[in-house]
């Protein structure tokens, strides 16, 4: 159990400008453990930065953020232990194995029994044969499955997505969002952001949307009662967009 | 203990790139070897004051070699955009440098053993009983060169034009390390012993200390977004 009830991440007030442009202007968030958040927003609303906040990529110019109990300002190291981070790039090297590749961020989380953990995420992804096949070869769909073995290999409190389905056709895109189903149902917490209304939708637990650097609207899934997603996103970012 | 486990990682990691891809030493290479060569016709080998023009001719292949191969020193990383894979990592950023100095550090130097020794049957000069000598300069004045290079390198990383610029940002802040570099070298050809050149051996030591030490204390902040 974490240190603040069953809450995974605690977000007040971040803010973050980039010189005189307020990407994020006050974003409230908690994130509880086993939820699946979906974070929607137009191009430019503040979605991989606020991904790159909770990642520790970037630093909220404002605000506070703990994750897992740990607050961001006091043990950045340990707090990245917490978290996987998805994006559309893979950061994966495409010279090396997907093998070389595991161990290699097995090694940087310090991880113990690495080769059986690494060999067991190949098996879970469905990458066991590919094993000691270069990256460079595999296609876009099997590089999101090493992507999800990267970020999952150090047992992660929770998995943090960005726009994750970006170059991935229909096939691969529907087989990564089964994955997606799969871990949550085992208790992972997810939250991941999409501009994209037509994915995801179904397996979420929580629905927000960010435009112009704010949460404008959020809520539990069951709370939609059968209200259309699609209307209710478009009237809120038009209304912020005027 | 752990820390240095993970620059290791990072190195090992750099290695098994290059034993995959052969892109970036044999380049190195084959530039060193060039400059060694085009130099060996211009300059006959015997002719007069041959022992003030050569170790200059030395280092200009080594740091043109080392240019090229600290230009590209981050290229995988952004290929992927892996240096934010790096950078998640639960290790201070430091580590991601050192590990990319060292890995710089074994490239450099396989091209600096190869290129002394072809160096020595262009310009007919007997490297071995001077092998001790040209270890010391090689081993204080690389770590030195590398250590702001690699630093450089990667707040060139995400320039367009970062293989322009990295010599022209270099070139100034590298000048102690070659000045030093070029009188020691020389001293060692001319078969000194390398107390003569003690000032100049404390320079590079000073000068490897303060730049490693830069490096660590920076690096987080050229590579934050």
């Amino acid at each position: 159990m974490d240190k603040d009830g069953n809450v995974i991440i605690r977000a007040e007030g971040l803010a973050k400008s980039f010189g005189h442009t307020r990407a994020l202007k006050g974003i409230d968030l908690t994130v509880r453990s086993g939820d699946f958040w979906l974070i929607f927003g137009p191009n430019g609303a503040g979605k991989s930065t606020l991904i790159g906040i909770l990642a520790t990529l970037l630093k909220q110019t404002k605000g506070k953020l703990t994750i897992d109990g740990i607050h961001s300002g006091n043990d950045i190291v340990e707090l990245r232990r917490k978290i996987g981070v998805i994006s559309h790039q893979t950061f994966l090297y495409g010279d090396l194995t997907a093998y070389e590749n595991l161990s290699f961020y097995g090694r940087l989380y310090g991880i113990d029994n690495l080769k059986t953990k690494v060999l067991h995420m190949l098996a879970e992804m469905g990458l066991a044969d590919w094993a000691d096949e270069r990256v460079r070869n595999f296609s876009r769909g099997m590089q999101q499955r090493l992507t999800i073995a990267r970020a999952l290999l150090h047992g992660p409190s929770i998995l943090l997505l960005d726009e994750p389905g970006t170059g991935l056709d229909q096939h691969a895109m529907r087989h990564f969002y089964h994955l997606l189903g799969d871990l949550h149902s085992q208790k992972q917490t997810i939250l991941m952001t999409s501009h994209n209304l037509t994915i995801g939708l179904e397996k979420c637990t929580h629905l927000a949307i960010l435009a112009g650097g704010r949460i404008v609207f959020s809520a539990r899934k069951a709370e939609l009662d059968g209200k259309n997603f699609e209307e209710i996103y478009f009237q809120y970012t038009e209304k912020e967009r005027k | 203990m752990r820390y240095f486990k993970k620059v290791l990682a990072i190195t090992v990691k750099d290695l098994l790139l290059e034993a995959h891809t052969k892109e970036l030493t044999p380049a190195m290479l084959v530039f060193s070897l060039i400059v060694i060569v085009i130099f060996n016709f211009s300059f006959e080998p015997g002719m007069q004051n041959s022992d003030i023009i050569t170790p200059g001719i030395l280092w200009i292949a080594f740091v043109f070699a080392g240019m090229l191969g600290l230009a590209r020193s981050f290229a995988e990383e952004h290929e992927q955009e892996s240096i934010r894979g790096l950078m998640l990592a639960p290790v201070d950023h430091s580590a991601i440098y050192l590990g990319k100095t060292l890995s710089n550090l074994v490239f450099l130097f396989c091209v600096e053993i190869i290129s002394v020794l072809a160096f020595g049957i262009f310009f007919n000069i007997n490297i071995f009983p001077i092998l001790p000598g040209l270890a010391v300069v090689l081993g204080l004045a690389t770590p030195g060169f590398v250590a702001v290079g690699t630093l450089y390198a990667a707040m060139a990383s995400n320039i367009r034009l970062r293989e322009i610029l990295l010599p022209v940002l270099l070139f100034p802040i590298i000048v102690p390390v070659l000045i030093a570099a070029v009188k020691i070298t020389g001293s060692v050809l001319q078969g000194q012993p390398l107390s003569d050149v003690s000032g100049w051996l404390n320079l590079l030591a000073a000068y490897d200390g303060i730049f490693i030490i830069v490096g660590v204390l920076t690096f987080e902040y050229v590579i934050e977004e």
